[in-house]
């Protein structure tokens, strides 16, 4: 689904990827962990063409996108929730969702769409009208992975999106994840969370300055130690 | 101040508010692009007058004021799309200073090419003849031309609000203006939305001074004074800011026309002074943001 052979990026003077490489098949749930500053949010800044300074080859679905301007990602079904989960302020929930179609052909039957993501997310379904930056963190979370969703992706990159939730929610976010890879939706997450992460990932992928340093079945890596140790503790 | 009554002042306000209206338009459309684009558009003054001159040209042409109000802001709308397509975008994320010098060198040249097909000197423009003489509004007689001014200024502040509120286009832009990076995370290609935002500005712009040109007729510099006040408009209002744009707009409007009336010769002061004092209070405006400018 999403190849990425010797990703470079850069941050005004500084080489922040160096030659990263990875590979998410169709249908896999795949982790990028690393120590803070190893570059996962990079990556998925770059793989976004949200970089201005970006080299390398990503191929999404056997096409070449990295070159290509930030916003036609979407149409081709690569979804992403960055970090900082960026609701926009202002806008009621409903209207956040209805971004996520807005540059759809579905946007016409926004209102079908929002109903059948309120049904998913019930929180989100009873607050529609409420300006949606008061909800609380993991509502916002929830919000931005819907917003993400609605259009239909292939495959959605996360980053962090456990970071500043309570651990029910937490729980009731990786079985969506869950649900989302039985549906056959590619998932590719960034996660302090390694434990967790790794119980529902495949693979993963370990980041350390700037380069892919370790890679592996998750469940492998879930028992080792020794690599944990050294590349994830925060 | 004997003989002065409560109908005259209330007739001076109501001239105000018409003169407001021509502002509220003109900072409206450069609070839209700045809100959006972060582009202070010193050239909207220029696409006031050629607001202007495209009307007259159109009833040079034949055409009367009815074609014209539709023919102004398609004709602006389209060059100022063609401006942001041409020289503007390309200086997006270089910061404030460098879009404002071009757009300020830009304004030089288009009241050059005004002056170069049209002349240096003022022409006059009639008031339409559907819309001349005064009716009475129960204070006193009014000109229906200024009463036509601010119910069409109230009419595009509608259209313009239902846009913005109710349409896809709009929803893009509102969310847009707050946050560029997740729109294009999402699809949409926001420098498509930007060249459309400077073409509605500066289509608005264009109407205004159409409606202004029966009032005081054009010529070429015509944009320049009206740019400053509709500076200050912004100003006030708060960068950015549409409904600040209107109060300020309006306010500006009525303070003007008072003091044409009670002090006259402090008249290109006055509205300066209520800036300062605003900005002194209230550095970001009545309804801006503070910090948009750093």
């Amino acid at each position: 689904m999403l190849r990425v052979h010797d990703l470079n990026a850069w941050y005004g003077p500084s080489h922040v990827l160096q030659g990263v490489s990875l590979e998410i098949g169709a249908g896999e749930i795949v982790c990028l962990v690393g120590r803070n500053g190893a570059g996962k949010t990079t990556t998925l800044k770059a793989v976004m063409g949200l970089i201005a300074r970006r080299r390398g080859r990503v191929l999404f679905a056997g096409e070449e996108i990295l070159a290509r301007p930030a916003h036609t990602r979407f149409a081709r079904g690569l979804a992403y929730v960055p970090e900082e989960r960026r609701i926009v302020p202002g806008l009621t929930v409903g209207e956040n969702l209805r971004l996520g179609l807005i540059a759809t052909r579905r946007f016409a039957d926004a209102n079908r769409e929002i109903a059948a993501m309120a049904a998913l997310f019930p929180r989100l379904g009873e607050r529609l009208d409420q300006i949606a930056v008061t909800l609380s963190g993991g509502e916002q979370q929830m919000l931005a992975i819907a917003r993400a969703m609605i259009a239909g992706p292939r495959m959605i990159m996360l980053d962090e999106p456990s970071e500043g939730i309570m651990p029910a929610l937490v729980d009731e976010m990786f079985a969506l994840f869950a649900r989302l890879k039985q549906s056959g939706i590619t998932l590719l997450l960034v996660e302090q969370n390694v434990e967790l992460a790794l119980e529902i990932a495949d693979r993963a992928y370990i980041l350390d300055q700037g380069v892919i340093v370790h890679e592996g079945r998750a469940r492998a890596l879930l028992q080792d130690a020794a690599i944990k140790e050294r590349y994830c503790s925060v | 101040m004997a003989g002065l009554s409560l109908d005259l002042l209330a007739l001076q306000i109501f001239t105000g508010l018409a003169l407001g209206a021509v502002y509220v338009l003109l900072a409206i459309g450069m609070s839209l692009i700045f809100g959006m684009l972060t582009v202070v558009n010193f050239a909207h003054g220029a696409f006031f007058a050629l607001g202007a001159y495209a009307g007259f040209l159109v009833l040079t042409l034949g055409g009367n004021f009815w074609l014209a109000l539709l023919a102004v802001p398609i004709v602006t709308g389209l060059l100022g799309m063609a401006v942001e397509w041409g020289l503007v975008r390309h200086l997006y994320g270089r910061g404030i200073d460098d879009p404002l010098l071009l757009t300020f060198g830009l304004a030089y040249v288009l009241v050059e090419l005004i002056r170069i097909f049209a002349g240096t000197q003022g022409l006059p423009f009639d008031t339409p003849d559907a819309l001349a003489g005064a009716v009475d509004i129960g204070i006193g007689y009014f000109p229906l031309y200024r009463l036509f001014v601010i119910a069409m200024t109230v009419a595009i502040l509608v259209l313009l609000w239902l846009f913005l509120e109710r349409t896809r286009l709009g929803l893009i832009i509102r969310a847009g203006a707050r946050d560029p990076e997740i729109m294009r995370v999402l699809g949409v290609d926001t420098g498509r939305v930007w060249r459309l935002v400077f073409g509605l500005g500066t289509a608005i712009a264009g109407l205004a001074g159409l409606l202004a040109a029966p009032l005081q007729g054009v010529s070429p510099e015509m944009g320049n004074a009206i740019l400053a006040d509709a500076f200050v408009v912004t100003v006030v209002g708060g960068m950015g800011s549409l409904a600040g744009a209107i109060l300020a707009g309006l306010l500006v409007g009525v303070i003007v026309s008072l003091t044409a009336l009670f002090a006259p010769e402090a008249g290109d002061v006055a509205i300066f002074v209520l800036m300062a004092v605003v900005l002194l209070i209230r550095p970001q405006g009545f309804f801006g943001r503070a910090g948009l400018m750093s």
